[in-house]
């Protein structure tokens, strides 16, 4: 069973729906009580820093969130699931994250004459062993703001976009990307179906 | 590298694609998921829905349309046409949908521009733009108009981009009105001249008759992205020698669908 954490933050539905492609059962939820039994918890999300963690808050699911991480139970970040990981996020103004990793949480370098939002399919560089075995290496992106982690050890992938930017991490048993992996067809299922197969 | 997208546009009418998709192996090419997904394998980028529906009731029907995409491919799309009010562009973001896209509603209350980008995001905020050339005083100017280019607005397209820009929107998509539907290719000039203005990606629209076309917009139009309509589905070319011909001409592209 994958839970996917509800906290107002769009739709939902096409990542549950991912999983159920791949033959997992997936319930959305936003009860922090069922966030804290989970076993497998998803957390996607859409939109600003500060309001997905004043929704976060207000629905009481900061503290099982943070415990499921600690714990090292099997946890999926998508896009601002990824981002409020960390400590701080600079999207209008200094906001507090969940901060179980180290780093902010930073906009695009528009210097660099690149357009933001980062919009579309880039490559993405994995590192170590987060390879995923058959999967292409295109993945569908849409963001203003990406994470730049204190702790090099977590960045399980890079992406090129006016310099590199880390598009994934990973930490045990946790594992984030800034892509969205139920937007990127074949890849990015594979990616969905290796997490619903390690346990 | 992020790859240039080529987008598909489908025209939806009470729930039906129109305007015919010329796919052999379609049992109902009018069936806007078969058709959504026949594009996902033939390795299109995204997908925009444009609905055309003109009476308020056939409204309900996009929605379920926007739910059962989103449920069956697994790529992202826009949904445009007729969005009025912040609700209206929630409930399609709600079903499934990527991005809305706006256009008259844009210039006749441009807060709603920052109303949607505050509620959904920038990223998920399109705003469509569409210019034509006239003259006035005895001087080009690129006008924004509305309703298919039969209602002028007064607002230059260029300066009207930058503002549609600083309030919120994410996305431009250019549709230059002399050309569209013309086949005679993308009006280079104008989308040059609005992709440098603003720091958002813009599509580039309007006019599309060859791959080489579509790669022109992008080269010499400055696009980021390139939304075609007829030419794909009337079967003139696939979404697989659009990206041959970019790769060919070392335009980043996401390699076709193996």
């Amino acid at each position: 069973m994958v839970t996917i954490v509800d906290y107002g933050s769009g739709n939902l539905r096409s990542v549950q729906k991912a999983f159920e492609r791949l033959g997992a059962e997936a319930r959305i939820t936003d009860d922090p009580e069922v966030v804290a039994k989970a076993g497998r918890v998803v957390l996607p999300g859409v939109g600003a820093f500060g309001d997905a963690m004043r929704a976060l808050h207000a629905r009481g699911l900061v503290e099982p969130l943070v415990a499921h991480v600690r714990a090292d139970k099997p946890f999926f970040g998508i896009c601002m699931g990824l981002q409020l990981l960390f400590e701080t996020g600079l999207e209008g103004g200094r906001h507090e994250g969940l901060g179980v990793l180290p780093g902010e949480v930073v906009r695009f370098d528009v210097s660099a004459g690149t357009k933001v939002p980062h919009m579309g399919w880039n490559t993405v560089a994995w590192r170590g062993g987060s390879q995923p075995a058959d999967a292409g290496d295109w993945y569908y992106f849409v963001h203003s703001y990406h994470a730049r982690p204190k702790d090099d050890s977590l960045v399980a992938a890079v992406t090129d976009y006016g310099g590199e930017f880390c598009s994934a991490v990973s930490r045990g048993r946790l594992f984030a990307t800034q892509f969205h992996p139920e937007k990127s067809q074949a890849a990015g299922l594979e990616l969905l179906a290796r997490f619903i197969g390690r346990d | 590298m992020l790859a240039k997208r080529i987008i598909p546009c489908l025209d939806v009418d009470r729930g039906r694609v129109v305007k015919g998709t010329k796919f052999l192996d379609l049992v109902d090419a009018g069936d806007p998921v078969a058709v959504a997904a026949r594009y996902e394998a033939a390795g299109a980028d995204e997908l925009v829905f444009l609905d055309i529906t003109a009476s308020h009731e056939g409204r309900g029907i996009m929605l379920d349309v926007v739910r059962r995409v989103s449920e069956t491919v697994f790529m992202p799309f826009t949904v445009g046409g007729g969005i009025r009010t912040l609700d209206d562009a929630a409930r399609l973001v709600q079903a499934g949908a990527e991005k809305v896209s706006i256009n008259s509603a844009a210039v006749r209350t441009p807060e709603l521009v920052t109303a949607i980008a505050g509620r959904l995001g920038s990223c998920a905020t399109v705003v469509n733009i569409d210019p034509k050339r006239v003259l006035k005083d005895g001087r080009e100017v690129w006008e924004v108009f509305v309703n298919g280019g039969r209602v002028p607005t007064g607002l230059e397209a260029v300066a009207w981009a930058r503002e549609v820009e600083r309030l919120g929107a994410g996305e431009i998509v250019l549709t230059c009105m002399d050309r569209d539907g013309t086949r005679e290719g993308y009006d280079l000039e104008i989308t040059a001249a609005v992709s440098r203005a603003v720091g958002i990606p813009v599509v580039a629209s309007g006019g599309a008759g060859s791959p080489e076309h579509l790669a022109d917009a992008v080269e010499r139009g400055g696009a980021d992205a390139v939304l075609a309509a007829g030419i794909f589905h009337f079967g003139q070319c696939t979404i697989r020698q659009v990206k041959e011909l970019f790769e060919s001409r070392g335009i980043p592209v996401r390699p076709p669908a193996r």
